[in-house]
């Protein structure tokens, strides 16, 4: 069978599958935050860069598995990359963890304790970013919205189409698809996929917080390596 | 409203690609996008209006807050700064009492800045509603406020205003022969197409917007598809800063253009290519679409081409005003009504361009070049270059230098001999190929113009000892911050905290360690971008950083271990202000005294 | 036995919930004070630091009173840690930061329903506010930061048996959480 090595290991793909794909299926983690198996890939959060051996990079969930590529991914200087592209996301919004219903079970901190992350590194952009509160069954805090695209994505494949991300540059944001731009106007569901998959605390379903108590929340002890590649996402 | 929408819409056939292009008539009748056109517009192309609000947010050229009904951009480039834009923008400013930034409050006039608009070898410039005035001074500005006041509307204004120069300085290869219309098609398919396409592989052309892909090839792969609906498009959206050429190609050597383009279209097997115009070149739009008519007279487009039974017409779409536009799979986006937001690589566009179709996008001037080498063969164009860069390349020539304009130079040609021909003394350096490409010191004169040594789209701008490196570096530094998509982290997030952190340098706030974290997240940004902007926003940094670094070193505080990273004085004035104190304890210093 | 290590703490625009947290290390507290001396800190009342091997900083920087205490920790402290949410980013007090601090102070002595006497403060012995409270990264250099909201007492005791052990910090992934 055809194969690819990430970091020496032998990984076998089929044609067609992505890096991120083929590592996933030989229980390889490559840190990610954009990419969910369920839809196209995105390759904007650019966690998943990986080195091929002629020193160029690329994102493995956008890249085609190619025979015989040579992969490094947990290196010491990509891992350092990985936590500085962490640390740009939590220096952009507004990531007050303690006041965060996601706390516990959120990909942006599962990844940033992968990583070992001990602070946020660059200045805070103290972003002004509006919180839309109107839904009964939801909430979009963009405080906490890392632009990974996944809400946008998973309300297409429903026909809905509630989110987009509008804007330029660092004044990105999600708008929703109603005339009033407010979400108790749009056709989102509580039960829409679309209202579940956020990897942060951006999106939320109402009634569902602090569920679990400290000690027993997705990431509290356990690796997101290890959820990730046991098939448990953190959205 | 819903009366104007509906003949807008029908105007472009109901069709959701060209919505730039209905926004564009939106703004222009309302100085901006009403929330109800929103609607309209949504409902009438049934698409969800998200995709109308996230377009009209990205391009620099539509609001959804109103503007005033003279809506004025000023052309920000480092050329435009050079030749004194400051002072004539505050004398524009004062005159019409409306600072940058702002409309003023009657609702006559707003003013604010804007990327390049392609007139650096006349500036400063600037965009009334749309179209260029160029060569800014005092006295064409007191013209333009006395229109305004006189509330003259923009088509009667004087039109020597408008006049925008060719300046084409030094004409060679291309430049200099005339191309008789419908001499490359004919001599196209009397070769016959594949022998033609054999040609233009021969001739060694590569891209002439600086990424130096072999034509042929493209053609050849586009045209090998298996698809039936294939397109070609002409990358007219010349935004790097300090080019102007195709302007100049746009205007006088249009036949040329869509010559290249017809040709091309008949080798792939296409029936309709588009012409992707920069918002800026605005004052190119009606022009080109009368030569389109002349053509479709002549027979030269339309359902049988000089009779040889080939279909293809063309189609000219504008920008809005936005830089990244100018990379390929960014422009398709645009081209399809949406953001320009650079596709995931692969497949290419050759596979899946334009409507997902197979496209070949090519820069304007490569299309003039394959015209003449359908018409001349391939040994007239590979006469001259250099072994891997075969035939001219046409510059933008601007900034301190006594001929700015264009020049047509074989490759191989050294930046000495481009230096001494236009004119450039006491010379500091030269960004060649704009601020994505290279800071070259004199002391790399004899470095040659090929694709493999001093590459470039046509940017080819000159400074003289009596610029300051750091006033460049930050105009490029912050126009890629500006023009960053936002797409992927590094380059949303990175260009904004580049800028910071070179401000803060520039500002003589640099402490111990400030330059490495410069060149760190520079690294990072170069490393990880999703495409070729955020891979060369840095650019300018890096390539300044390794040439000056004394220069940088210089600018730092050695004596202090860290300068705060925001304005410790400045951050009490509204708690001073509003106690009423200004004591000793109501005062920070920036850095401790010891 | 080598000389003990001198430790200096301090509470900026905190809660003193890291403080709590530390005292949280229990009978350990024993052990610590036979390794390290404690220089400037709540627990000493001591007012001012003099030179230090470890400076713990808890708390963003609000006011421009948090600025002298910082630089003078910064100027004494071989080492000068970031403890906690708010001193890495701001943590809750930053929450202000989205609301002009204009409107923060109407609102509170002037505007607020009850209030009498309404007026903005203006005793120079009062530290006049920032603009936005700041993370404590932005205004001095910092060695180490250790997260958590607060870092539980077995974070302080690994971070500082580590430093004064003479290793390179280091915490396990249970330790290391942002709430």
């Amino acid at each position: 069978m055809a194969h690819i090595t990430i970091d020496g290991q032998i990984v076998p793909f089929e044609a067609g599958q992505t890096v991120m794909e083929a590592a996933m299926a030989a229980g390889v983690y490559i840190p990610h935050l954009c990419h969910h198996p369920d839809f196209t890939p995105h390759g904007s959060c650019r966690q998943c860069t990986v080195t091929l051996k002629n020193g160029w990079n690329i994102t493995a969930c956008t890249a085609r598995a190619a025979e015989g590529q040579e992969i490094s991914n947990n290196t010491e200087e990509l891992n350092l990359v990985r936590k500085r592209l962490t640390q740009m996301l939590f220096v952009e919004g507004n990531h007050f963890c303690p006041a965060c219903e996601k706390t516990g079970n959120c990909q942006l901190q599962g990844v940033a304790y992968h990583l070992n992350m001990m602070s946020n590194h660059y200045p805070q952009f103290y972003a002004l970013r509006d919180l839309d509160a109107t839904h009964p069954d939801i909430l979009l805090d963009r405080n906490r919205c890392i632009f990974c695209n996944l809400c946008v994505r998973a309300s297409h494949a429903e026909g809905k189409d509630v989110f987009a991300i509008a804007g330029r540059g660092i004044n990105k944001h999600l708008v929703v698809n109603s005339e009033s731009g407010k979400l108790i106007d749009s056709e989102l569901t509580a039960d829409d996929r679309a209202a579940n998959i956020c990897p942060t605390g951006a999106l939320l379903v109402k009634g569902k917080a602090f569920q679990a108590p400290i000690g027993q929340r997705l990431y509290d002890h356990h690796d997101i390596d290890e959820i990730t590649l046991g098939g448990r996402h953190g959205g | 409203m819903e009366s104007f929408i509906d003949e807008t819409l029908k105007k472009y056939q109901h069709q959701t690609t060209p919505l730039l292009m209905v926004l564009r008539d939106v703004q222009a009748q309302y100085f901006h996008i009403p929330k109800q056109a929103v609607e309209l517009i949504a409902k009438g192309l049934d698409i969800p209006r998200t995709q109308i609000v996230a377009v009209v947010e990205f391009y620099h050229f539509f609001s959804f807050e109103p503007r005033g009904r003279y809506d004025i951009f000023l052309s920000d480039s480092i050329t435009d700064q050079m030749l004194g834009k400051k002072a004539l923008a505050d004398y524009l400013c004062t005159k019409l009492q409306s600072p940058i930034g702002t409309v003023r409050a009657d609702g006559v006039v707003s003013i604010d800045n804007t990327a390049c608009t392609g007139l650096c070898d006349q500036g400063p410039a600037l965009l009334v509603n749309g179209y260029a005035i160029g060569q800014l001074s005092e006295q064409r500005i007191d013209r333009i406020v006395a229109m305004i006041e006189q509330n003259r509307p923009v088509t009667e204004w004087d039109s020597d205003l408008f006049e925008v120069y060719d300046n084409i300085q030094q004409p060679g290869l291309l430049l200099n022969t005339k191309l008789p219309r419908g001499a490359a098609l004919t001599a196209a398919w009397q070769r016959g197409l594949t022998e033609t396409l054999d040609d233009i592989k021969a001739s060694g052309l590569r891209g002439r917007g600086g990424a130096g892909f072999t034509t042929a090839m493209k053609w050849a792969s586009c045209r090998a598809t298996e698809e039936t609906e294939r397109y070609v498009v002409c990358n007219a959206d010349e935004g790097e800063p300090g080019t102007f050429k195709d302007r100049v190609l746009l205007n006088s050597y249009t036949h040329d253009i869509f010559e290249g383009m017809t040709i091309c279209a008949a080798i792939l097997g296409a029936h309709k290519g588009f012409v992707y115009l920069r918002g800026e070149y605005l004052h190119l739009f009606n022009k080109l679409n009368a030569v389109l008519e002349e053509r479709r007279a002549a027979g030269l487009l339309g359902d049988n081409i000089l009779g040889y039974g080939w279909k293809f017409d063309i189609e000219i779409r504008l920008g809005a005003g936005s830089y990244v536009c100018g990379e390929s799979s960014a422009l398709l986006e645009s081209l399809e009504g949406k953001m320009g937001i650079p596709r995931n690589r692969p497949p290419s566009s050759i596979i899946k361009g334009y409507l997902a179709k197979p496209t070949v996008l090519n820069n304007v001037e490569t299309f003039v070049a394959a015209a003449h080498i359908a018409w001349q063969g391939s040994e007239w164009f590979a006469s001259c270059g250099t072994e891997k860069s075969k035939g001219t390349k046409i510059l933008s020539i601007c900034g301190d230098c006594e001929r700015p304009g264009i020049y047509e130079y074989p490759f191989g040609t050294t930046l000495k001999e481009v230096l001494k021909d236009c004119g450039a003394s006491d010379v500091l350096g030269v960004q060649v190929g704009g601020p994505s490409g290279t800071f070259v010191s004199t002391r790399e004169s004899d470095g040659r113009l090929t694709f493999e040594e001093l590459s470039t789209g046509g940017a080819f701008i000159i400074f003289n000892h009596s610029r300051n490196i750091f006033d460049i570096v930050q105009n490029f530094t912050h126009f890629f911050a500006e023009e960053s998509c936002g797409f992927c982290t590094p380059c949303r997030v990175g260009t904004s905290l580049l800028k910071k952190q070179f401000d803060k340098i520039h500002s003589g706030h640099g402490s111990a360690g400030d330059i490495k974290e410069l060149r760190d997240i520079a690294k990072l940004i170069k490393d990880t971008s999703h495409c070729g902007l955020g891979q060369s926003a840095a650019e300018p940094i890096l390539t300044t950083l390794e040439r000056y670094p004394n220069l940088y070193e210089r600018q730092i505080k050695q004596q202090y271990s860290f300068d705060p990273v925001f304005d410790l004085d400045g951050s009490l004035a509204v708690a001073r202000k509003m106690s009423g104190r200004d004591d000793g304890h109501a005062h920070l210093t920036q850095v401790e005294n010891k | 036995m080598a000389a003990k290590l001198k430790l200096a703490t301090t509470s900026l625009a905190g809660c003193f919930g890291c403080h709590m947290s530390f005292l949280d290390i229990d009978e350990r507290i024993m052990q610590l004070v036979e390794l390290v001396e404690f220089d400037r800190s709540p627990l000493t009342d001591i007012k001012n630091c003099s030179p230090c091997d470890i400076g713990l900083i808890e708390g963003g920087v609000c006011n421009a009173d948090n600025v002298h205490v910082l630089r003078e920790f910064r100027n004494n402290c071989r080492i000068l840690v970031a403890v906690g949410a708010c001193a890495i980013n701001g943590g809750l007090p930053a929450m202000r930061n989205s609301i002009p601090l204009e409107d923060c102070l109407r609102e509170s002595y002037v505007n607020c329903i009850g209030i009498e006497n309404p007026q903005i403060p203006n005793d120079p012995e009062l530290p006049l506010l920032l603009n936005q409270v700041h993370p404590i990264h932005e205004v001095v250099r910092i060695d180490y930061s250790l997260p958590g909201c607060p870092p539980s007492a077995d974070v302080f005791w690994k971070f500082l048996t580590d430093l004064i052990e003479g290793h390179e910090p280091s915490l396990d992934y249970d330790l290391v959480y942002y709430d």
